[in-house]
């Protein structure tokens, strides 16, 4: 799916990447905890979070995530959408709430990074 | 002892999140850049990161050392801080000493060494109470499984 369709889905607003709306996933990753993000986010996923501080930019950057959801209509500072810029990574912002984002792109075809804990998914083919 | 093919020590500032993370980027680029494979670049980014973490929300101040050989990439962390003074409860997953500075920016949830340790292939942390904190890790360039 691309994130162009992931927009619409979503009704987001694209704040950083609005060229970058081609771009194809298949996976997420929903947290507000990047420590978690970092244990089982895998690469090229979403990651569908309500934190908004520049770690989150730093985490996606270091995961390679290929773009980041701000859910439950977060506004993010001037120094994020900064950062995500200079790190080209797209952001997009929903008023949808986790729970809701989750379920919407999951019923669309986007599945988990991983399913459980403990479990792998089968490779679905991302591309970093 | 095999030869070093790359080495860089990297001072990190204790106290503010303000560059939190820049030093870990930097690592992920140099790694990618002299080829290294991608797994172990990203366990070793997301080492630094934790690594980095760690100073920024404890220590005054510290110092990455990332060195690279044809069989591993090593990084080390080294502050100047508090120290830890039981090693093996900070290594149990859920104990924080985190402030709500750090919780904020969606860490301190004790998740920090252990993710060093999931993410490494060796690990070993000595520290000195009232002086500060040593993690060495070691990521091996052949990839298990």
């Amino acid at each position: 799916m691309t994130l162009a369709e992931i927009r619409d889905i979503l009704d987001a607003e694209v704040l950083v990447g609005s060229d970058e709306l081609g771009k194809e996933v298949k996976t997420a990753f929903s947290a507000d905890l990047m420590s978690d993000v970092l244990a089982f986010a895998k690469p090229g996923s979403l990651l569908l979070t309500g934190l908004t501080n520049p770690q989150v930019v730093r985490t996606s950057d270091i995961l390679d995530i290929a773009a980041i959801i701000l859910v439950r209509g977060k506004v993010p500072p001037a120094e994020t959408v900064r950062l995500a810029k200079e790190l080209k990574i797209p952001i997009l912002r929903t008023r949808y709430i986790l729970f809701e984002t989750s379920g919407r792109l999951h019923e669309k075809g986007i599945v988990g990074c991983i399913e459980k804990v403990g479990g792998d998914r089968v490779d679905v083919g991302n591309k970093i | 002892m095999s030869e070093i093919r790359y080495e860089n020590f990297f001072p990190i500032e204790g106290g503010t999140f303000v560059n939190a993370g820049d030093v870990s980027s930097r690592i992920k680029s140099i790694l990618k850049n002299l080829g290294v494979g991608s797994e172990v670049v990203r366990r070793a980014a997301i080492i630094a990161y934790e690594s980095e973490i760690n100073i920024v929300s404890y220590a005054l101040r510290g110092t990455i050392r990332l060195s690279v050989t044809p069989d591993a990439v090593c990084i080390e962390a080294k502050d100047e801080g508090p120290g830890i003074p039981d090693i093996e409860l900070a290594m149990q997953e859920g104990f924080s000493t985190a402030t709500p500075m750090v919780r904020e920016m969606g860490f301190g949830a004790g998740m920090g060494l252990s993710n060093i340790k999931k993410f490494s292939d060796s690990l070993e942390i000595t520290s000195e109470v009232g002086q500060g904190t040593h993690v060495k890790t070691r990521i091996n360039m052949a990839e298990a499984g």
